[in-house]
Order: C-alpha cells, then structure tokens, then sequence
C-alpha cells in the first residue's frame, strides 16, 4: 500500500471502531435517563432496573469508547501533523471546550456508577444529565472540526502564511449547525434503536416461557421504538438540510453523491446501482425525474454543477454514491419500522407483534449503526483529495515518517482482540447477571 | 508573564496533574495485579475501589495534554508529532490494551479467566509511563536526524542511550513508589489495617528506589543533555528542598501514630511538593525549548488572538469545573469509608 493511503485507513480504522462505541455513548445515556425520569415518575421499578442494566453496558462499552477516542485524538497530531498546524492555529477552540466535555462525561458517569447507591435520586437525576450534556457536547465539538475541514473559515493564506485568525468565525463555520446537529440526532436515533433491537431479541427468546420478562423487554422495546422513531424523522429532515449544504459549499461532493456527470437544471436523482464513469451515469440504479434539483435548491430549476465541470483531480471517489444512498435508505426504513411498530401497538392497540415485526426490530440497531458507517465514510471519503477543502490536500497533511505498515497491522490487531473482549464481557457479563435474577431480587 | 510563557505554563500544569494522577493510576493497577491472591489483606480491593472511579478521569488529562500543546505550540506539534508516531502509537496501543481490559476484568468478576485480564491491564499498565517518559529524553536533543529534509527519530540511539533507560528506570519506580504511597493513605483513612500496612511497605522500598533512580538522571544527563544539567544545577537551593520533603516523607512514614505505625497524609502530601518542586526545576531549566534545538516556545507559538481566546476558555472552564472535581473527589476521596462496605450500582 502507498504511504498516503495506509495513513488514510490507519485513521478511517481507528474512526470507524470509535464511532460504534461513541455514539452509543452519546445516544444510550439518554435512554438511562428518560429511564430513570420514568421511574422516578411512574414508581415502575421495572425502569429502574433498566437503568441500572444499561448502565452496566454502557460503562463496559466505555472501556473501548475512551482509548480509541484517545487513539484518534493523539493520531490526529501523529499522522497528520500539517493538518494539525493549521487546526492548532485557527479551529483549537473546539478541542478546547471538548476537554471540559469529558471531563463531565467522565466525572459524572463515575459517580453515577460508582456511587449511586450513596447520592440521593434527584442527584442521580441530575449526574446523568451531566453525563447526557457532556457526551452530547464531545459529540458536537469535534463534529465542528469535521465540519470545519469542509466549510473553513476564519482564516486566509496569504503567501503560504496564514492570518486574518478569528478563531470564533472558525467555530462558527457555515455547516457547523447542521452537520453537528445530524450527528447528534442521528446518535440519538442510534441509542433508540439499538435498545430497541437488544428488547425485540429478548422478547423473541422470552416470549412463550416467561411472561414477567416479555414484559420487561416489550417496555424497553417500546421506549426504544419511540425515541428512535422520533430521532429518525429528525435525522431525516436535518439530513436533508445537510444535502443542500454540501449542494452550496461541496458540490462536487454532491456531483459524486448522486453519480451525475453533466451540468444541469431538472436534474434526476439517482437511488441505488452504481456509477459508471466511463458511460457517465448511475448504472442499474432507479431514477426520480426532477428531485435532485428540488431537494437541493427547493426548486426544480435548481442547475446542478456536473462532475464534468471540475478538474479530474478534485472528484471524490464515485463510490461514495453507494454510501450515501446506503445511509439514506437506512434512515426510511428506520423511520417505517418505528412507525409500524408504534401504531400497531399503541392505535391498533394489538398485544403482540408478528414475527417478522419482531426481526425488523432486532435488525434496527445494526442498521442504524451501519448508517453511521456509511454517513461517515461518505463525509470524509467525499471530501478527497481535501483535508480543508480547496485548502489543503490530504497529500499535504500526511506524516512523513516511515513504516506505517506495521502499525497499521498492530493496530488492526488490538481493535479486533478488544471488540472481540468487549463482546464477550457483555455476554458473560449478562448471563451471569440474567435478568431474572434481578427481577426476582426486585420481588423480595 | 509573556503569553508564550504564560501558555507553556498551563502545558507543564497539565504534565504534572498527569505525572501524578497517571503515576497513581497505572501504579494502583500493578498493585491490583500483584495483590490479586491475597484475599485476606484487601490490597486489590483497596486498589480498585481507588481505580475504578478514577482512571477516565485522569485519562482525560493525556487528551488535555496534547490538546495544549497543538493549540499553543502549533510548530513544536509538527515536530513532535513527526517525530513521535512510533513511540506514541506503542503507548496508545498499549493504553487501549490497558483500559480494555481493566473495564473488562471489573465486569468478568466471576470468569475464570479474569486473572489473565488483570495481569494484562496490570502489566501494559508499568509499561505506559515507561515509553510515556521516553519523550522527556527526546525533546533534549540529540535524537532527532534530518533525513531528506525531514525530521526522523534515531529509534537505535534512543535505545541505546543509558540517559533514556534511567529515565524508564524512574518512571516505573516512581509510578509504584506515588502510588504505594497513595494507597497507604486510602486504607488507612478507609480502616483497611492489613492492606495499609502492606502499601505502607511497598512505599519504604520503592522510594528509595524512585530517588537512587533520580539519582541516576542527573548522572546520565551530565554527559548526554548537558546544557539542561548546567542550567538545573543553578537551581540547586530547590533541588535539595525536594530531597528534603522525601525525606520528611520517609520520617512521616516511620514516625508512630494513635492507629497503626505512620502519617501516610503527610507522606503524601510533602512527596507531592517534592515532585512539584522537582519538575518544576526541570521544567524551568528546560526553557525556552520545547525540542531542544529547534524549537522554542518563542518559534512555536501559535497565533496571539487565538492565544487569548483559549485562555479566556481555560479559566472560564475550569471555574466551572471546580465544583464537579470538588464534588467528586469528597465522594471518592474523602468519605471513602462507608464506601467501602458497598457495592457499586
Ligand atoms: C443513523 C445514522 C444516520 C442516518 C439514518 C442518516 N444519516 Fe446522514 N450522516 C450520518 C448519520 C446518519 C452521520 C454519521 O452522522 C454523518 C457523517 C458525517 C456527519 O457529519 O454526519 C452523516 C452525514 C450526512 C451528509 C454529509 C454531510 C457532509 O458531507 O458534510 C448528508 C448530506 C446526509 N448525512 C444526509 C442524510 C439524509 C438525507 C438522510 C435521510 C434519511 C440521512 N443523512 C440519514
Ligand atoms: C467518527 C467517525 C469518523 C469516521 C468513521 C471517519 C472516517 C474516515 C475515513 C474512512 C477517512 C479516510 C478517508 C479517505 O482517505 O478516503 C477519514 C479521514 C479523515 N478524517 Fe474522518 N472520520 C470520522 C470522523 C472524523 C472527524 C470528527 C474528524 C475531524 C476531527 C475527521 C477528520 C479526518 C481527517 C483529518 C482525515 C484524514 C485526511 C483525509 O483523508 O481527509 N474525521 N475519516
Ligand atoms: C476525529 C474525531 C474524534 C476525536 C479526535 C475524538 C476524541 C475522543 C477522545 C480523546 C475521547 C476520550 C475522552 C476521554 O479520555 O475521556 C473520546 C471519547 C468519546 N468520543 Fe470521540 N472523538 C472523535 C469523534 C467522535 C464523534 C464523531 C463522536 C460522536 C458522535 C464522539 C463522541 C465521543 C464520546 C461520546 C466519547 C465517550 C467518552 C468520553 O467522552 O469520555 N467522538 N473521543
């Protein structure tokens, strides 16, 4: 492999096992505290004990979360170190804030945890709060970066040398909102879903034999099932905004997004197959007539820039089309299965749910952490060749030191032994702890 | 104070907090592991009651760290980070290794492999400050090649180079020694008779062995960084203040009391002054390079108005902070006596 492309897959590979585990440790802290408020509404100690269980799931997860965070935090300097000159220079703020962020993540999880038996329930009410706001702001600081490296601001390059700093105008760069907000809402979606798909297997494993749990779960199902269903619209109509962001600001990003080669106006928008750059179209894919232009521009006569009318050199990869529609499907199925399960048991007021009812649900966690995947790979891969788009290439940014190869292969080699560990401490640790063990010390 | 000054200031803050606090925790899990078969005196489970609560906490302090430096010193980042990718990849592989793990063998009490997951966290665990402290020796000079332009560290000469191994031979000392020493303190405030007297003996044999081995520093720094050991020799009044404070911490140790033999409080507290004392020396003499010879905290130094805003940031938050810190160090720290008894949630 290249130097430039082993430093690009050391970094995506950390990004990618961190992301899994950071989003849940921004989205499941919600889920504990909407847990612990019903509780402490409703008496229903069944919600307490969910609380307590999700808790345990979230610290073990933690022990993968907090290292690749670190990982990524450090290897950001490690190997891109042109890159960071210029982020310590102008767009620092964000990390800066981000250390307080942890810090209440990590001062109140502990005491959430490791004291919740000596604090009195308000203020186990209000440390998870702490926890939620911290994780949600680790979230949205360092997303800001990202979206700094595709709408920069702040600064000018003046014979090489950067000046005009206003570190503020850097913070508050154009897709700062939006792109924040899409990461934070879709985390939440995550959360949702992925307790909703750990309740629906249960449920599937409970259901003949023992009433009491299939009740436990098919709460935590439902909990799961709302929130994530809410998230998604949000996701969905924020993602829509994130579109005509990068319509506005990267639009050869756009351009490799929907596999559209000509400049145009009325232009269609592509929905799965494959791009094909040498016929210039999306092969095998559906097309809807007109809709790109209007999801972009709001209006039909919206003209679209083709990949044609930039350099060869500044297209992203034509594979992030499969990406992107990746995403986006994902978050419509979301949205159904949410709705489906919602109205069939809450309008239609049917006890159960059919099998295959049950299987989407259980399918709904991975999906959503797929959708982070691909959301991800799309925004980062689809910003290539720019590390700061239009202002520094990632050739640019890359160390210079050697020997990458066999650090990639370490580290490859850690993320699969301790997402392996992580896996299997959350089974013994669980079938050690069932649940109907708790629920029969609840009884007492 | 120039700003300059004034940020390398916070960094070298940040350094100690961590130099302390990671010392501590890397230390308090080699004791878990070491302890691990004695399930009458308590030693493990002093040693975890202290780390389980702790260790993300003072993990935040390595990303505070190193989120200073490139915000302040932009140009020394370049260098560092060029320069650093071998030997800061190996410490964060072995951070991951080490806090996986430790999360893991808390929640696999039962699993009857849990033994392997302690000696793994306890072990990756020494060796972090070890490859951590490497970087002293480097930013002295003398390791680092110009090859085609680029920067390159001398892995074979840094290797080979006594001054680093004294530097190793200290941190891993003084990781023991720190936190034997804290966590003599911890029992004894915690009434675990048995453990304190275990910890408060660990303490008088790893201390020694922590001085000897700075000691050892300022030999090996005479003949391989002697421009830092000339300037920290005018300093010499603070240098034997901090020998000092160990001293009065070895009498605190040794001095009878109502409960138990020793004033482990008071150990610890003029060891800590005596590590402040020291690094700051250190740290003073060590300006005003950041990398010896290339980069100073003059050349590194990131943009002034960028400058201003961070700080401004910095005091903000940390005025926020306090209560949480306070909060959380009177519910782990101080009232960690009827702690003791429970389980956590
Ligand atoms: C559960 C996860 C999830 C779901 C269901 C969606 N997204 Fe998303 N999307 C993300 C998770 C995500 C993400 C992982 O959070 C990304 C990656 C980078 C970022 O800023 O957010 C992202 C990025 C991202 C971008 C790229 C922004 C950029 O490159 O700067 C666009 C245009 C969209 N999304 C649009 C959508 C649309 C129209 C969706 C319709 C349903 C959608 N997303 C659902
Ligand atoms: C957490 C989820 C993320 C994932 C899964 C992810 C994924 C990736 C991938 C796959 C690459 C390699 C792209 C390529 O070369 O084709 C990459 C590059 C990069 N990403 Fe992201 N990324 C994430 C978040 C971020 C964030 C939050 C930032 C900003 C701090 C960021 C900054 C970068 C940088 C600097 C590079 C290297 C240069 C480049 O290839 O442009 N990434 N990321
Ligand atoms: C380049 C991108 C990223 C970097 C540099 C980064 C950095 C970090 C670091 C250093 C930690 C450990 C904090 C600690 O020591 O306590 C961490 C943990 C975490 N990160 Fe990331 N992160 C990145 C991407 C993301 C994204 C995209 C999200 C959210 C969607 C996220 C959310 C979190 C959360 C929730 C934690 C959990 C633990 C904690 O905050 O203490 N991170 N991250």
């Amino acid at each position: 492999m290249d130097h430039l492309v082993t430093a690009r897959s050391m970094f995506g590979l950390n990004m990618g096992v961190h992301i899994i585990f950071a989003t849940l440790g921004v989205g499941i802290p919600l889920m504990i505290l909407l847990a612990e408020i019903l509780y402490y509404k409703t008496k229903d100690k069944d919600y307490e004990l969910m609380a307590q269980r999700w808790t345990k799931g979230a610290a073990v997860l933690l022990g993968v979360a907090i290292p690749t965070g670190t990982i990524a935090g450090v290897q950001l300097a490690l190997l891109w170190p042109g890159f960071m000159e210029i982020v310590g220079k102008v767009m620092a703020l964000p990390f800066q804030i981000e250390i307080y962020a942890f810090f209440i993540e990590a001062l109140f999880l502990s005491i959430y945890v490791y004291a919740a038996d000596r604090i009195s329930r308000k203020m186990r009410i209000i440390s998870l709060i702490l926890v939620a706001i911290g994780a949600l702001a680790s979230a949205v600081l360092i997303t800001n970066v990202h979206a700094f490296e595709g709408t920069p601001a702040g600064f000018r390059i003046l014979n090489g040398e950067i000046v005009s700093v206003d570190p503020w105008a850097a913070f508050f760069n154009p897709s700062f909102f939006v792109t924040s907000g899409h990461v934070a809402v879709s985390a939440y979606t995550t959360g949702g879903f992925v307790i909703a798909s750990v309740a629906a297997f249960k449920m599937l494993r409970a259901r003949k034999h023992n009433p009491r749990e299939y009740k436990f779960h098919h709460k935590a199902l439902m909990m799961g099932l709302v929130i994530g269903g809410i998230f998604s619209f949000v996701t969905a109509l924020n993602g829509h905004e994130s579109m005509q962001k990068v319509y506005e600001y990267q639009p050869e990003k756009l351009a490799a997004a929907e596999g559209l080669f000509e400049t145009q106006d009325h232009a269609p928008l592509a929905l799965g197959g494959f791009t094909d750059e040498k016929e210039q179209r999306v092969k095998y894919g559906i097309e809807f007539p007109w809709m790109l232009s209007f999801l972009s521009g709001n209006s039909f006569n919206t003209v679209i820039t083709g990949l044609n009318d930039f350099p060869r050199d500044y297209w992203p990869p034509l594979f992030v089309h499969t990406l992107f529609n990746g995403m986006v499907i994902i978050g419509s199925i979301l949205i159904l299965v949410a709705l489906v399960g919602v109205v069939w048991y809450k309008f239609l007021k049917k006890k159960s749910f059919p099998k295959i009812f049950m299987w989407a649900f259980v399918a709904t966690g991975p999906l959503a952490i797929m959708g982070i995947e691909f959301g991800w790979i799309f925004a980062c891969t689809g910003r290539q060749p720019w590390v700061i788009y239009r202002i520094m290439r990632t050739s640019e940014a890359v160390t210079t030191s050697a020997n990458l190869h066999i650090l990639f292969f370490l580290f490859l080699l850690v993320y699969i032994v301790l997402v392996a560990a992580v896996a299997l401490v959350l089974v013994f640790y669980f079938r050690r702890n069932p649940l109907s063990k708790e629920l029969a010390a609840q009884a007492d | 104070m120039g700003d300059s000054l004034l940020a390398i200031t916070v960094i070298w803050g940040f350094i100690f907090i961590y130099a302390v606090m990671g010392t501590m925790d890397f230390g308090a899990g080699f004791w878990s592991m070491v302890y691990i078969n004695r399930t009458k005196t308590n030693a493990t489970d002093v040693a975890n009651r202290y780390l389980s609560p702790t260790w993300e906490v003072t993990n935040v302090f390595i990303v505070a760290i190193v989120v200073a430096l490139f915000s302040f010193f932009p140009r020394a980042t370049f260098t560092l980070g060029t320069v650093l990718l071998i030997p800061g990849s190996i410490i964060l592989l072995l951070l991951s290794i080490r806090s996986g793990f430790l999360v893991f063998s808390h929640y696999a009490s039962s699993f009857k492999y849990r033994r392997a997951l302690v000696y793994i966290s306890g072990i990756s665990g020494v060796l972090i400050p070890a490859f951590l402290i490497a970087v002293l020796p480097v930013s002295q000079g003398g390791f680092i090649d110009i090859i085609d332009g680029t920067q390159r560290l001398n892995l074979a000469k840094v290797f080979s180079s006594p001054h680093v191994y004294s530097f190793i031979g200290f941190a891993i000392s003084s990781s023991l020694f720190l936190s034997s020493l804290l966590l003599a303190d911890y029992s004894k405030s915690s009434d675990e008779m048995e453990a304190y007297a275990v910890y408060r003996r660990d303490a008088l044999i790893t201390g020694p062995l922590s001085l000897l081995m700075a000691i050892f520093i300022m030999i090996t720094m005479q003949s391989e960084a002697s421009w830092l050991y000339d300037k920290m020799m005018q300093f010499k009044p603070l240098l034997y203040g901090s020998v000092g404070l160990f001293v009065v911490a070895g009498i605190a140790l040794l001095l009878p009391s109502q409960k138990g033999k020793g004033m482990p409080r008071l150990a610890v507290v003029s060891i800590i002054l005596q590590y402040f004392l020291a690094s700051y020396v250190y740290g003073r003499s060590h300006l005003p390079y950041v990398v010896y010879p290339n980069v100073t905290i003059e050349n590194g130094f990131t943009h002034p108005d960028a400058f201003h805003s961070l700080f401004i940031v910095y005091i903000v938050g940390f005025a926020i902070l306090f209560p949480g810190f306070f909060y959380f160090w009177r519910l782990f720290m101080k009232d960690n006596k009827e702690y003791s008894k429970k389980k956590p949630y």
